[in-house]
C-alpha cells in the first residue's frame, strides 16, 4: 500500500522567497505599463500592423493556453490512467493549467484594440466563431479544473477527483483542438491550410506542458529543500522525450503533405527554406535546439541522471516551442496571400510581398507579462495551500523502490 | 440626419437587418439616431460593384474619392494607415502584359469575417453589404487574418476630423461600406464608382445584382465577370472584368 502522500503549504517566509515574488511582480507591472501605453497610443507602438495583426504577444499568449492544457497531464496520466506513482504531484499540475491559462488569456485580452470590451466579448456570441466557443472552453477549463482541485485536496471530496479528472482530460482535448482551430479556420492563409494543425497543437500541448511542469517541479523542491527523488524524475524526462518525439512527428508530417501539393511550394519553400528568419527559428530553435538537442539530453545514459540536464532539456523544449509558434503565427501572415495566381502583384498595401515584422520591446514586456502572472499565481498559491507533497523521494512515491538501492534502480532503468 | 425619429429598434435588429426599414447613424460613442431608410436594406436586393479591368487607368481616382468620403487620412505610416480601397498592379510574367484594379472588401455572401468574429460585431446585411458593428468590435483581428482579400484595416491610433456617417475608432477593425450612407439615403453610386465615371474611365459600375434588369446584371450577363479567389466559394459582391 502507497503510504498517503503529505502535502504542506511553502513557509515562505526565505528572503528567496520574497526576491522570486518581487521579481515577478515587477514583470507584471511592466507587462501592465505595456499595455497600458499601447491602449493610450493604440497599437501604432507596437510592431503589428494591418499585414501582420497577430504578433509577439499572441505567440506568448498562445504558447501559455497551450502548455497550459499540457500541464494537466501528470494529473491526467494519475486520474485517468490510474498512475498512482504521479498522483503526488496532481495538484500541483491542475494549479499550473489554470495559472498557465490565466496568464495566456490576460495577454490575448490585454492585446485586443478594445480591452475595455471584454464585457462585451462575454455577452455577445457568435456561435459559428471558433473564437467565441474558446472564450467557453477556456472558462470552462478553468472552472472543471478548480473543481478538480479541490475534490483532489478536500478528503471528504476525494472519491469525485477520478471522474472530474477525467471530465478535465476530456475538455483540455477538446480545448487544445480549439486553439489549433482557430488557425484552421482560415482558408486563405496557405500555411494554415492543414487538417493535421489539431493534433499538432496536442502533441504540442503535451510537449510544452510537460516541459513546464518539470522545470517548476525541479525549482520548487530545489528552492524549498524537499527531497525529490530520482524515480518519479526519471518516468517524467522519459515522457517528454516521447512527447518531444510525437511533435517532431506531426511536424514532418505537416510538411512532408504540403510539400506534396504543389500548390503549397511557396510557402514551403519560404517557412523551410528563404524566408530569412522563418526558417533559421524553424531549423535552429524549433527543431535543432529545440527537439534534437533536448531529445538527445534527455535519453542520454549518464548525462539524463543530472537534474541540471533536465532542468536544461525542459527550457530548450520552452524555447523551441515558441520558435514553432513564432514561425507559425507570424511566418504564416509574413507569406503573401495568393489572391491573384499567376500575377506578380504588387500594390501600396504589401501585396504580393513578405511583410517584414520586428517586435518591439512593448509587445515583448506585455507577452512576459503574462508568464510573470502565470507563475506569480502559482508561486503565491503553492504558499498558501497544500499543493506540493513534502516528499517526492523515491520511498514516498513508491513504495517498492525502498527494498530496493538507488543505484540498482538507476542503472537498471536507464 | 435630419428625419430623426426616436424608433424603438433594438441593436440587434440593427445589426442583424432584420429591421429591414431601420439604419442607424452614430454621433458619438453609444449614440445612436435612428432614422427610417429607403430601400436601403430592401428584401431581396444585393448591392454589388463590377470593376472592368481592361478600363481601369494609370490613376488612383478611386482611392482617392473613397478615402475622402469616408474620412479615411493617413499619417504617413504606410504599415499601420487604413486603406479601404487600393490599387493593385497585376503583371503576367509570361507575356510582360500589366494591369491594374481596385481591391477594396468585397462583401462576400459567405464572408470568413463574419464567420471568425467572436462578437458578431462584423456581419452582413440583408442587402448584402458586410459591415462592422464599431460598438461591438473589441479589436482582435481575426477577422483581418480571415478574410482572403486583405480588405480590412485596424486603426492603430486615436482619430479625429472623422466623418458623421463614417465613425472610425481606435482599436477597432473598419473596411469599406459600400458607402452605405449613400444607399440608405436612396442615392444609387458610390464614391469610387463616381469618380472613376468623372475621370471618364467607367471602369466601375454599382448596382443591384439580383434584378436582372439593372445595368450591372445586364453587363454580366453579356460579357461575364470573374470573382478574385473563386475558388473559395464565398461568392463575393465585387465581380471583375478582364483579369
Ligand atoms: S472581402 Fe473580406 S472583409 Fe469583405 S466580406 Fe469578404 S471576408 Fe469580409
Ligand atoms: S476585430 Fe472586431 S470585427 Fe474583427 S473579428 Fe474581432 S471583434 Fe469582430
Amino acid at each position: 500500500m502507497t503510504a498517503k502522500p503529505q502535502f504542506r503549504a511553502l513557509d515562505g517566509r526565505s528572503g528567496g522567497y520574497y526576491g522570486l515574488l518581487g521579481i515577478l511582480v515587477v514583470v507584471i507591472g511592466l507587462g501592465l505599463l505595456a499595455a497600458v501605453l499601447k491602449s493610450a497610443h493604440g497599437h501604432y507602438i507596437t510592431g503589428m500592423d494591418n499585414q501582420i495583426v497577430w504578433g509577439l504577444p499572441h505567440v506568448f499568449a498562445i504558447f501559455l493556453i497551450v502548455a497550459a492544457s499540457g500541464a494537466l497531464n501528470v494529473a491526467s496520466i494519475a486520474s485517468v490512467f490510474g498512475r498512482t506513482i504521479y498522483k503526488p504531484l496532481a495538484p500541483l499540475s491542475g494549479l499550473l493549467a489554470v495559472a498557465l491559462l490565466v496568464g495566456g488569456l490576460a495577454i490575448l485580452v490585454l492585446d485586443l484594440g478594445r480591452p475595455d470590451r471584454l464585457v462585451v466579448a462575454m455577452t455577445h456570441y457568435n456561435f459559428k466563431s471558433i473564437f467565441a466557443w474558446n472564450i467557453f472552453l477556456y472558462t470552462g477549463f478553468i472552472a472543471i479544473v478548480l473543481v478538480y482541485l479541490w475534490f483532489l485536496m478536500e478528503r471528504r471530496m476525494n472519491r469525485y477527483a477520478p471522474t472530474t479528472g477525467m471530465l478535465a482530460f476530456v475538455w483540455r482535448l477538446i480545448l487544445t483542438t480549439g486553439t489549433g482551430a482557430i488557425f484552421g479556420f482560415l482558408v486563405a492563409r496557405e500555411a494554415y491550410d492543414a487538417a493535421i494543425l489539431a493534433p499538432l497543437f496536442i502533441a504540442m500541448s503535451f510537449a510544452f506542458g510537460l516541459a513546464v511542469f518539470l522545470l517548476v517541479t525541479l525549482a520548487a523542491y530545489q528552492w524549498s529543500e524537499r527531497p525529490l527523488g530520482d524515480l518519479i524524475l526519471r518516468r517524467l524526462k522519459n515522457l517528454l522525450g516521447v512527447f518531444v518525439a510525437v511533435v517532431l512527428y506531426f511536424v514532418a508530417v505537416y510538411h512532408l503533405t504540403n510539400l506534396y501539393a504543389t500548390r503549397l511550394h511557396g510557402v514551403e519553400t519560404f517557412l523551410l527554406l528563404e524566408g530569412g528568419i522563418y526558417p533559421a527559428l524553424f531549423w535552429v530553435g524549433q527543431i535543432l535546439l529545440g527537439s534534437l538537442l533536448p531529445l538527445a539530453l534527455l535519453f542520454h545514459p549518464v548525462w539524463s541522471r543530472a537534474r541540471k540536464v533536465i532542468a536544461t532539456a525542459s527550457a530548450l523544449v520552452i524555447l523551441g516551442g515558441l520558435a514553432q509558434l513564432y514561425v507559425i503565427i507570424i511566418g504564416g501572415q509574413a507569406y503573401p496571400l495568393d489572391m491573384f495566381p499567376g500575377f506578380e502583384v504588387s500594390s501600396s498595401f504589401y501585396d504580393g510581398v513578405v511583410v517584414p515584422y520586428t517586435p518591439t520591446l512593448v509587445e515583448f514586456l506585455l507577452g512576459l507579462g503574462g508568464v510573470g502572472l502565470a507563475l506569480f499565481l502559482v508561486v503565491v498559491a503553492i504558499k498558501f495551500l497544500h499543493f506540493l507533497p513534502v516528499s517526492l523521494a523515491d520511498h514516498k512515491v513508491d513504495p517498492h523502490h525502498a527494498s530496493r538501492t538507488d543505484t540498482v534502480t538507476a542503472s537498471a532503468e536507464t | 440626419m435630419s428625419q430623426k425619429t426616436s424608433a424603438p429598434i433594438s441593436r440587434r435588429q440593427f445589426i442583424t437587418g432584420a429591421a429591414a426599414a431601420v439604419a442607424s447613424v452614430t454621433i458619438a460613442p453609444g449614440v445612436f439616431l435612428m432614422r427610417p431608410a429607403d430601400a436601403g436594406t430592401a428584401e431581396g436586393v444585393r448591392w454589388g460593384l463590377l470593376i472592368d479591368s481592361n478600363r481601369c487607368g494609370d490613376c488612383n481616382a478611386c482611392v482617392t474619392a473613397c478615402h475622402e468620403e469616408n474620412g479615411v487620412r493617413g499619417m504617413d505610416r504606410p504599415r499601420t494607415d487604413a486603406q479601404w480601397i487600393r490599387k493593385v498592379e497585376l503583371r503576367d510574367p509570361d507575356t510582360g502584359h500589366s494591369h491594374s484594379l481596385p481591391v477594396m472588401c468585397q462583401h462576400c455572401e459567405h464572408p470568413p469575417c463574419e464567420d471568425v468574429c467572436p462578437t458578431g460585431a462584423s456581419f452582413r446585411r440583408a442587402d448584402g453589404i458586410v459591415l462592422v458593428n464599431k460598438h461591438t468590435c473589441i479589436g482582435c483581428r481575426y477577422c483581418m487574418l480571415a478574410c482572403p482579400y486583405k480588405a480590412r484595416s485596424f486603426i492603430h491610433e486615436t482619430l479625429t476630423d472623422q466623418a458623421a456617417h463614417a465613425p472610425r475608432g481606435k482599436g477597432t477593425v473598419e473596411s469599406c461600406t459600400l458607402c452605405v450612407h449613400r444607399i440608405d439615403r436612396g442615392e444609387r453610386t458610390t464614391a469610387c464608382v463616381e469618380a472613376c465615371h468623372d475621370k471618364g474611365n467607367g471602369a466601375m459600375l454599382f448596382g443591384d445584382l439580383n434584378d436582372p434588369d439593372s445595368a450591372i446584371s445586364r453587363e454580366l450577363a453579356e460579357h461575364g465577370g470573374t470573382a478574385i479567389r473563386a475558388d473559395l466559394g464565398l461568392n463575393p459582391g465585387v465581380r471583375y472584368q478582364g483579369i
